[in-house]
């Protein structure tokens, strides 16, 4: 085994155990804090299947989020202030349900387009599209239109509690496990070889008679409908939503996150993501102007580690 | 013979450039065909279009009975094309061995498989693996790509022209930027593939030319002016003034 896939394993074995220590020593707030890590490691896991192993940069992945987040809000704003029979629900499985399946087909209709395009246009394009679902969801009054919208009750699954911090984080966790478990197996597929030789060299892969076209929708189409996952879960665990969750802002962070943990790589966005979140917890503690030395140090591990986080860790450059 | 590539009243105009000017070309089943001219004389863009990378203006390209004169690029390599370039093309940052079993892959139908890891396909890596010995290039199987020289990556693309099955292989230009001795290995390994792979080459090394080619064809300023065998192209006066550009 190498340094990299023990370090993964040692930081995943670090959220097995780390929130019920958090409780016991009366640190409830950092569960909050691992919660919030695990949920968005899976938003940029997903993210990375087509950013890291497609080579293909969405800029809009907060809007797969927020319409997974949407996706349990809107069902249980009906149900408990009425009106909208036909969806409101507080079956966890049915808010899920919609969250994946709405996401996934926003992406076959945006990828369908989006991927027409290459390179610069691509990322505006997908922005454009993620931009679209903001200021969409900006102007429905009817769920808060830019004030959001307070979910007052929790999905309803059978043997977990989402009300419970701690079943909340494991539900979180477990996901993220299986978030990984399906990227990676993925991407060691055939039609993993296919998108990453599409990476490499779309002619060449064009030339062998892929259709790289339809191969690169499929994997867009399954990194939004986990992107929406991870927006459901979101939803659950903060029980506010609102249309600053699809901002470019937050997109931004999804690659941020990619690029510090080192893309292409299986538990590469998981290190991204605890690192994202361990510095910007430390940094805030000492200026509310964290974003500075924040971005500073993106632009250093951008300039000399270009492997991210993990490229420090293994010591190796991933280009 | 019959003829498996047939092209008719082939145009490609860029602006004012006509890089395709009028070519009606006829391929025969088996044979080694070369397609020479000289720098800019458009034999690329004719592959180009034969390989569907780029749309003729007008004419038709009839493949195996079948009109592929509209068929996208993927749907050719299907159908039974490939080509190899004359700029390298392959996926650097993956093993040597990756890119063949990519090409073997190919010929599975879809590729919309999710579960088995693809490396572990016994049959896909023992294929490429047969493939590359054929070129010479077992021992680097596992090398990545990019480490690689550029004569073995001539010889790679020549494996996944191989891998491909297809009966029709165009080759743009092998020999590009190989030494001597290398040259001479790709012209061996070449004529061990005479008659088992309709071949059109593209070379500019008129050595390895008429040392190979069944028949050849002369491209100038993107018209065909002559077709014929090694000798009747040698004598042919045409071509000495054109291409050659020499008179005695």
């Amino acid at each position: 085994m190498n340094r990299k896939t023990i370090t993964g394993i040692v930081l995943l074995g670090l959220l097995a155990v780390l929130p019920p220590i958090f409780i016991a020593t009366g640190n409830a707030f950092y569960v909050d804090l691992t919660t919030r890590l695990v949920i968005l490691a899976i938003a940029a896991t997903s993210l990375n299947l087509v950013l890291g192993y497609g080579g293909l940069v969405s800029f809009g992945h907060a809007a797969f989020v927020g319409i997974g987040a949407y996706a349990v809000g809107i069902p249980a704003y009906h149900g408990i202030y009425g009106g909208g029979e036909l969806i409101a629900s507080f079956n966890g499985f049915y808010h899920i349900a919609l969250a994946v399946i709405l996401s996934a087909l926003f992406a076959l209709i945006t990828g369908a387009i989006c991927l027409r395009t290459k390179g610069v246009y691509f990322i505006m394009i997908t922005m454009a599209f993620a931009q679209m679902v903001y200021y969409l969801f900006i102007s429905l009054e009817t769920y808060g239109a830019d004030d959001g919208l307070v979910i007052d009750l929790r999905s309803e699954l059978p043997l977990v509690n989402l009300d419970k911090p701690l079943q909340m984080y494991y539900f979180a966790f477990v996901s993220l496990l299986a978030a990984l478990l399906i990227v990676r197996t993925i991407v060691r597929s055939r039609f993993g070889m296919v998108l990453q030789g599409a990476k490499g060299n779309p002619e060449r892969m064009v030339t062998l008679g892929y259709n790289i076209y339809l191969y690169r929708l499929a994997a867009y189409v399954i990194s939004g409908a986990m992107a929406g996952y991870a927006g459901a879960l979101l939803g659950n665990f903060t029980t506010f939503i609102s249309p600053d969750m699809m901002d470019w802002h937050r997109s931004g962070e999804l690659m941020f996150m990619i690029i510090l943990g080192g893309a292409a790589t299986t538990l590469g966005p998981l290190m991204g993501s605890a690192a994202f979140i361990v510095v910007e917890e430390i940094l805030s503690h000492y200026t509310v102007y964290w974003h500075l030395p924040f971005g500073l140090m993106l632009i250093a591990i951008v300039l000399f580690a270009r492997g991210g986080v993990m490229g420090i860790i293994t010591g190796k450059d991933k280009s | 013979m019959s003829s498996l590539l047939s092209i008719t009243g082939l145009n490609k105009s860029f602006g004012g450039i006509k890089a395709t000017d009028d070519v009606n070309l006829d391929v025969l089943e088996g044979e080694l065909h070369a397609i020479i001219g000289p720098n800019g004389a458009g034999k690329t863009t004719l592959i180009s279009q034969l390989s569907g990378a780029l749309p003729p203006d007008t004419g038709s390209i009839m493949f195996n009975g079948q009109d592929i004169t509209r068929a996208p690029a993927y749907g050719r390599a299907k159908l039974g094309i490939t080509r190899s370039f004359q700029i390298t093309s392959l996926v650097k940052d993956m093993s040597v061995l990756d890119n063949i079993a990519l090409a073997v892959q190919a010929k599975q139908g879809h590729s919309f498989r999710f579960l088995k890891p693809a490396r572990s396909i016994a049959p896909l890596r023992d294929e490429a693996l047969t493939h590359l010995d054929a070129v010479g290039l077992a021992d680097r199987a596992d090398a990545p790509t990019v480490n690689l020289s550029h004569g073995e990556h001539r010889l790679m693309e020549i494996a996944i022209a191989l891998a491909s099955d297809a009966p029709l292989m165009m080759l743009d230009e092998p020999m590009a930027g190989l030494g001597p001795d290398e040259s001479a290995r790709m012209v061996t390994f070449l004529k061990t593939l005479k008659g088992k792979r309709t071949i059109v080459l593209i070379e500019h090394d008129m050595d390895a030319v008429f040392a190979l080619a069944d028949r050849i064809s002369v491209l100038v300023y993107g018209h065909i002016i002559a077709t014929g065998t090694p000798a009747e192209i040698r004598s042919n006066s045409a071509v000495r003034q054109a291409y050659l550009g020499e008179e005695d």
